[in-house]
């Protein structure tokens, strides 16, 4: 039973707030389909329509023409695919130790992982760039998955950990009791239950990669390499100036698979960062 | 396990990364042949084209030096430039435009271009647009493609309302442009405005158009220090702007923040007469303009520069890294021959700064303004700032703020000029500490 209640006129005010809300998040998007498919002329009209009065797919077909869409979204998904792999087979154990041993160093460890989401890009960027060189890591995916696993390492850290709180640590005594090992334990009853969490904060990190511009743009060399919102930046010219309908059409085809996940993913996510912050 | 088929996925996806796509070691193959890398910002479909067939006819000829096209993106090119130049990993030919060279140049990443050039290339570009790309004593870029700015207008409109037609022999003064646009505005009606500037940028457009009046704003004192004085000339364009928005209501207060895109539809739909636009957003117009929407390029006003304007040009350099300077400059001559520099220029919708290409009768056209913007060329020069250490720091921190309170009419004329000026020069002066 909710601790707060609501009148009816009060309920339908949040509702129409909520609703005025969703218009406005959704305003961007809704207005990038709406230009995906309108023709060249029509970008241009001094009375704009929602719904295109003449819907065209030459924008699409102009953008495929020019520029590599499918083989820039291959690259992408291949570094967002392993990056989130990667990322949560890093985090996994890492968040099991800072959420079931709490000592002065996984505090000072949690610590760090919050700190470090504070630094610019910016400011990584020379440094990163340069021990990748050393590595021979750049002009490569591999090396651009590596700092995608750096960059979201962090966040996947923090939201695993929460999905590790939630899970009972009696389970785990109950199990340990009953004769498992600590191997057993992790195996068969931690693992399972934190199945959900690991496939959100995949799924996060897979976004996160998904969507990455900078570093991309600066890492890689060869075209063929090239990741999708790279290619995009090529409908965009100085100051500001867009070939505005194929760059519309790119954009939406590239945001579908973020939707997507964001659809599947957005209760875990709050979930994750939630659980473990109120004791049942 | 439910989620068994995802992570195979993913595991499929590090293992074809890690055993296919692991990075190269930086050096070409050793097969004799010099390769170079060639970062192109072109953009817009035809110029990507011409770019790219001038790649592919040169490799043809030139099977010893192959040159690797690549698309660069002016979004973000600063950064990208600087973390490649950083890295020792730069393309060894660089597309940039001249307000960006400065930091590369003194920073030492950009290859003295002097004993380089071929004496054909020096000879066929001005001195005026080699200013554009010398820092110091030195020439760090080939400005190719620039960029004047010109007014787009309503034909039709302008023919309603009676007003004289300027030609670049014959151009407006800023005095008879506010008159013409108040006569516009009169003749167009209620909620409709002779002028949209798009002032987004207004420190570029206030600069560079301000040339025309006798503005420079940067000026530099014996022994090369660069100071900024807020002169009689230094006002005409910035207070023309402001009187139209705020006295005479000729132009609309709207579009002060706007992009030159966002301007476009009130353009085609007769809510504004005329948009001051870069050269190149004809083919915008020419996109999108609506069935017999009827137009014109007309050069912008003149004073006591006539009609000159800076520009910063579209610029071609080389990596200071680069193994290869001299076979990248002998790319770069073929690349610019006069012929080439026309089919990127009209690829880009743009003029070029070479002497044979702008005479080509390609560029004389009376369509789509051609003849306009090719007469407006010889009358332009070198954006009075970009080349000042400091100058960044100084527009955005300083000047764009002034200017867009100035416009949007916050601040007065008198405290436009304290900050830009004070406050300017004080920016100025911790970037020249060090000159006398």
């Amino acid at each position: 039973m909710s601790a707060f209640r609501t009148s009816g006129p009060a309920r339908f005010g949040q509702y129409l707030a909520l609703l005025a809300y969703l218009v406005f998040l959704a305003f961007p998007f809704l207005w990038l389909i709406s230009t995906a498919f309108k023709p060249a002329a029509e970008l241009g009209s001094p009375h704009p329509s929602w719904i295109p009065r003449d819907p065209t797919l030459d924008n699409f077909r102009q953008a495929f023409d020019e520029q590599p869409l499918l083989r820039a979204a291959g690259n992408s998904l291949l570094a967002a695919l392993a990056a989130a792999l990667v990322a949560v087979l890093v985090a996994t154990p890492m968040a099991y130790v800072l959420a079931r041993h709490r000592s002065r160093l996984t505090a000072a460890a949690t610590g760090w992982v919050v700190v470090s989401q504070a630094f610019p890009f910016v400011l990584l960027i020379i440094p990163l760039f340069l021990v990748l060189k050393n590595l021979r890591l750049i002009d490569s995916l591999a090396g651009l998955t590596a700092v995608y696993v750096v960059w979201s390492l962090p966040f996947a850290l923090w939201m695993l950990t929460g999905y590790v709180r939630a899970v009972p640590v009696e389970l785990e005594e109950a199990a340990a009791v009953d004769g498992a090992g600590r191997l057993r334990v992790l195996v068969s009853v931690t693992a399972p239950l934190l199945g959900p969490g690991i496939v959100a904060t995949a799924l996060f990190a897979f976004v996160t990669a998904w969507n990455e511009f900078f570093f991309a743009l600066v890492l890689l060399k060869t075209p063929e390499k090239q990741t999708l919102p790279v290619v995009l930046t090529h409908f965009l010219g100085a100051e500001g100036v867009a070939d505005l309908g194929p760059l519309a059409a790119a954009a939406f085809l590239a945001t579908l698979p973020s939707l997507v996940v964001f659809a599947v993913i957005q209760r875990r996510i709050t979930g994750g960062v939630m659980a473990g912050a109120v004791k049942s | 396990m439910r989620y068994g088929k995802l992570f195979t996925a993913a595991a499929a996806a590090l293992t074809l990364l890690l055993a296919g796509c692991s990075g190269p070691d930086g050096r070409a193959p050793d097969d004799g042949v010099i390769r170079l890398r060639f970062q192109s910002l072109a953009w817009q479909q035809e110029s990507v084209e011409a770019n790219k067939e001038l790649v592919r006819e040169w490799n043809a000829a030139h099977p010893g030096i192959q040159v690797d096209y690549v698309q660069g993106s002016w979004d973000s090119v600063h950064d990208q430039l600087l973390t490649s130049f950083e890295g020792g990993e730069a393309p060894d030919l660089v597309h940039d435009a001249s307000d960006d060279l400065a930091d590369f140049a003194y920073g030492g990443y950009l290859a003295d271009l002097r004993g380089l050039l071929s004496a054909r290339l020096r000879a066929d570009i001005p001195a005026r647009s080699w200013e554009t790309t010398t820092f110091g004593d030195g020439i760090y870029g080939v400005p190719f493609l620039q960029e004047p700015r010109v007014i787009m207008a309503n034909r039709t409109l302008l023919r309603q309302a009676g007003v004289r037609v300027p030609t670049p022999e014959h151009p407006w003064s800023w005095a008879e442009f506010r008159q013409v646009a108040r006569d516009l505005t009169a003749a167009m009606g209620k909620g409709r405005y002779a002028v949209a500037w798009p002032l987004k940028e207004p420190v570029s457009v206030s600069l560079n158009l301000g040339l025309s009046a006798g503005g420079r704003l940067f000026h530099r004192e014996p022994g090369g220090r660069a100071v900024l004085r807020f002169e009689d000339g230094d006002a005409v364009v910035p207070g023309t702007v402001r009187a139209m928005v705020d006295t005479d209501r000729t132009a609309s207060p709207a579009t002060l923040g706007s992009g030159g895109s966002d301007t476009l539809p009130g353009f085609f739909g007769g809510k504004y007469a005329m948009v001051p636009l870069g050269f190149s957003y004809r083919q915008q117009i020419v996109r999108q303009a609506p069935k017999g929407f009827d137009w014109v390029v007309l050069p912008a006003p003149a004073g006591a520069g006539g009609l000159a304007q800076g520009v910063s040009p579209q610029t071609l350099s080389i990596a200071e890294d680069s193994p290869h300077k001299k076979e990248a400059a002998r790319f770069l001559d073929f690349f610019l021959q006069p012929r080439n520099t026309v089919r990127l220029a009209r690829g880009d919708w743009m003029l070029p700064t070479s002497t044979r290409a702008l005479a080509d009768p390609a560029l004389h056209t009376p369509a789509y303004g051609w003849a306009t913007g090719a007469a407006v060329a010889r009358h332009l020069s070198p954006a009075p700032a970009p080349p000042v250490r400091g100058y960044p720091e100084w527009k955005d921190k300083v000047a764009t703020p002034a200017f867009q309170e100035y416009y949007s009419g916050a601040i007065d004329t008198a405290e436009l000029r304290r900050r830009l000026v004070d406050d300017g020069n004080r920016v100025l002066a911790r970037y020249q500490r060090n000159m006398k």
